[in-house]
């Protein structure tokens, strides 16, 4: 088992997250993580699924994926062949900022922002791998961490070539 | 069968301000339907209704239950090689329809099913009748869609009929809301013959091709499997030129069966469970495997960790997610299996395979002596399965249409008829769907008007679709209906006899009077329960103009031999 990041291009339909995500619920495997968002073809959107499995089965899986009619391409990439990221925010009481413990010092240090402050509470906010928003996550919660959340994956893949390119491929003969 | 004149279907092709129902109507009849199979309902009357004025172009056929239209039109698509249209209402008529669908995507049938929904207004409301038909059906359809206004309505009927019928066939689904079906459209129809996130023949890399014959004109024992893909591209000329080019003996899996006539004597038959006792027992002593058109379902392949393991593998497949799922190939081919094999064949060298062949013929000769010869030639009084089966292809030169339901009658009409003629098989393979048989022989019969078709169903599978008599009735249509009668849920009772101790859980049936039934629904018929008078029931079976259903009384307990028990290695196949 490894973690693979899956990329699955895709015309903009209802109900194609269903067959998209069909194709790893049947098979019992965990989404790890699933960001949708617009790429930088119009109408045409992406998928970043990260999930734990072998790599024989990533293949069959990403094969399964680009059958249904309206996925135009999915690719599948080791966790070291992408650039990633995942955003994650903290919401704090604010007394933590006086307890002495030096909140300003931490979030300097995980080069966190402070996004928003009321006389309640401030949120916080982190970019970075899984490993280090959880890391600043840690931190934060002896010191009265009241809300958190993470963000799905996003990724962009190292090897160069665009997925347009893929587009013309694919109708070439 | 009347088509579309020129000049009708020419006018179809400026703007017209009609309905949604008549657009589909219109749409229906651009894409040639001949038959349309279905049952009304509230949320499908506008287009019923709309109907009505095309009684003639488009013949609809009153099933008993959208499950019988849905079979029938998948006994129609198998037949023709077009697409099956059926429709139903919301709801239950949509959910009733589920089976065939799911049925279709194994078996790689081409449909268009359509159903009514409740109006765009009313969804997600729990309206009468309303149902989640997009969310149902999505892993059983190749593609699906809900229609909520009646511009879409061209559009997509257009993309409907050429996603199902391209590349790998499979069904559709298009739901479309009342709404959709009353308002009125600027009509313009212009047929699909491009969806830019589709491909759906991709062409086998030609240096990919020469490997493979390479690998084929060194082979010592080579072999070769065939299963739907051959029928489905019409490739049966190029697989028997393949076939007698390279001297490689043939073997079938239910799928495929009818594609090459099964007396060739490069034909070594059927694979798989139920299967032939040389072609399973010597798929793990061939060097070189050539797949065509088939998935390596489990039924044919049995446990994969002992399959064919010292083979390399060469596989023509047009579904690229097929490739290396079951079994790791040498070569894999991607593409329609007829222009793969058209580019292959000036490669390969002649050649014969004289003694390898000559293995499954000694092989054929034992199971013959063991299974056959019983089978055929029974020494006790009960009639076998086999002898009656046997008697019918005989009587209908190998060139009816055999259409079987799923159990012990299907794998011995697999195993006993002698296919002459191409589509030649109607089964359901992939799902085995008990009830199929009955519906889908009607749908090939009115998409095969000149063949005689015969369906051979188990008295368990009959009692599921068995309303069809009417509609077969209603529409004088002329089915020959043989039901072989052990009194038993057959398959099911031969495995609790040999995997549980034969502890018949559940298995033995209480009949109805069968032929009283029949007779019920119009359709003469007669119980045969002795040898001697079988000939002559099949001669007024055979020379009746009309339906007729046969109940032949076979043996209570027989088993289907030979047999990879499931989950077992095919060189484990029992004789006995
Ligand atoms: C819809 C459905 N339900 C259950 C089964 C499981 N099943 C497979 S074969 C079989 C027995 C079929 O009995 P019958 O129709 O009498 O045919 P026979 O095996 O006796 O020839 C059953 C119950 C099935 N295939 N399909």
């Amino acid at each position: 088992m490894k973690e693979f990041t899956v990329s699955v291009f895709t015309e903009n339909k209802v109900g194609l997250l269903n067959r998209v995500t069909v194709v790893l619920t049947r098979r019992h495997i965990n989404i790890e993580s699933l960001t949708v968002s617009e790429s930088e073809v119009e109408g045409i959107h992406r998928f970043t699924i990260v999930i734990n499995v072998a790599e024989d089965q990533v293949k069959k899986i990403v094969k399964q994926m680009e059958k249904q009619v309206d996925v135009v391409k999915a690719f599948y990439h080791e966790t070291d062949e992408t650039v990633h990221q995942e955003i994650a925010l903290y919401k704090m009481p604010i007394s933590a900022l006086s307890n002495g413990l030096n909140l300003e010092k931490m979030l300097r240090h995980h080069h966190a922002r402070i996004l928003s402050v009321s006389p309640e509470f401030l949120i916080v906010e982190k970019t970075g791998h899984k490993a280090e928003t959880q890391e600043l996550f840690n931190q934060l919660q002896p010191l009265g961490l009241l809300e958190f959340v993470r963000s799905g994956r996003i990724a962009i893949t190292k090897p160069m070539k665009k997925f347009s390119e893929h587009m013309e491929e694919m109708h070439a003969f | 069968m009347k088509t579309l004149t020129k000049e009708k279907s020419s006018a179809f092709t400026d703007t017209e301000n009609i309905s949604g129902a008549l657009a589909i109507v219109k749409c229906l009849l651009e894409e040639q339907v001949e038959y349309i199979f279905g049952y009304p309902g509230g949320a499908i009357m506008p287009v019923y209704d709309a109907m009505y004025d095309y009684q003639e172009e488009l013949k609809h056929i009153l099933n008993r239950h959208e499950q019988g239209a849905v079979h029938a039109a998948q006994g129609y698509a198998r037949a023709t090689g077009r697409v099956g249209v059926c429709i139903a209402t919301s709801g239950p008529g949509a959910t009733n329809l589920i089976t065939g669908i799911a049925d279709a995507l194994i078996d790689s049938t081409p449909l268009v099913c359509i159903t009514g929904q409740v109006p765009k207004r009313l969804i997600g409301s729990d309206a009468f009748q309303e149902t989640d038909v997009i969310g149902i059906s999505l892993p059983v359809t190749k593609w699906n869609y809900q229609i909520t206004k009646a511009s879409e309505i061209p559009e997509i009927f257009a993309k409907a009929f050429y996603i199902a019928a391209s590349g790998r066939p499979g069904p559709v689904l298009i739901d479309i809301t009342k709404n959709a079906q009353i308002e009125m459209l600027d009509y313009y129809y212009k047929k699909c013959d491009h969806v830019r996130s589709y491909v759906p023949v991709p062409k086998a890399n030609p240096t990919e091709i020469e490997r493979a014959a390479e690998l084929i004109n060194k082979a010592k024992r080579p072999f070769l499997l065939f299963g739907h893909g051959v029928t489905i591209s019409g490739a049966e000329k190029e697989l028997k030129e393949v076939i007698e080019k390279t001297g490689v003996p043939a073997a079938w899996t239910i799928m495929g069966l009818s594609a090459l006539e099964t007396e060739h004597p490069q034909n070594v038959g059927m694979l798989g469970m139920h299967g032939n006792y040389g072609p399973n027992i010597l798929t793990n002593e061939c060097d070189v495997m050539i797949a065509v058109g088939m998935r390596f379902d489990d039924r044919v392949t049995g446990d994969l960790n002992t399959y064919a393991k010292q083979a390399k593998v060469i596989h023509l497949e047009i579904d690229p997610a097929e490739v290396d799922k079951n079994v790791k190939t040498e070569v894999a081919l991607v593409g329609d299996c007829k222009v793969t094999m058209q580019a292959l064949l000036p490669l390969l060298k002649k050649n014969n395979h004289k003694p390898w062949l000559q293995r499954f013929h000694d092989c054929m000769k034992m199971e013959q002596e063991m299974i056959i010869e019983k089978e055929l030639h029974p020494s006790k009084e009960g009639m076998t399965m086999g002898e009656v089966i046997r008697r019918i292809n005989d009587r209908t030169d190998g060139r009816a249409i055999i259409v079987t339901d799923v159990g012990q009658h299907q794998m011995v009409a697999c195993r006993y008829a002698r296919f002459q003629q191409h589509r030649g098989n109607i089964t359901s393979g992939g799902l085995g769907t008990m009830g199929f048989c009955l519906p889908a022989a009607f749908g090939a019969k009115l998409g095969a008007p000149n063949r005689d078709v015969v369906a051979i169903i188990g008295d368990g599978g009959f009692q599921m679709t068995l309303q069809e008599l009417g509609t077969i009735w209603q529409t004088q249509t002329n089915v020959k209906i043989v039901i072989l009668n052990n009194e038993f849920l057959g398959m099911v009772r031969q495995w609790q006899q040999l995997f549980f101790d034969k502890r018949y859980s559940a298995t033995e049936l209480v009949n109805p009077n069968f032929v009283a039934i029949s007779k019920g629904f119009g359709i003469d018929a007669e119980r045969v329960d002795k040898r001697e008078n079988l000939d002559d029931a099949l001669n007024r079976m055979f020379g009746c103009e009309q339906s007729y259903l046969l109940e032949i009384m076979v043996e209570k307990e027989d088993c289907v031999f030979p047999m990879i028990p499931a989950g077992a290695s095919v060189s484990q196949i029992r004789l006995s």
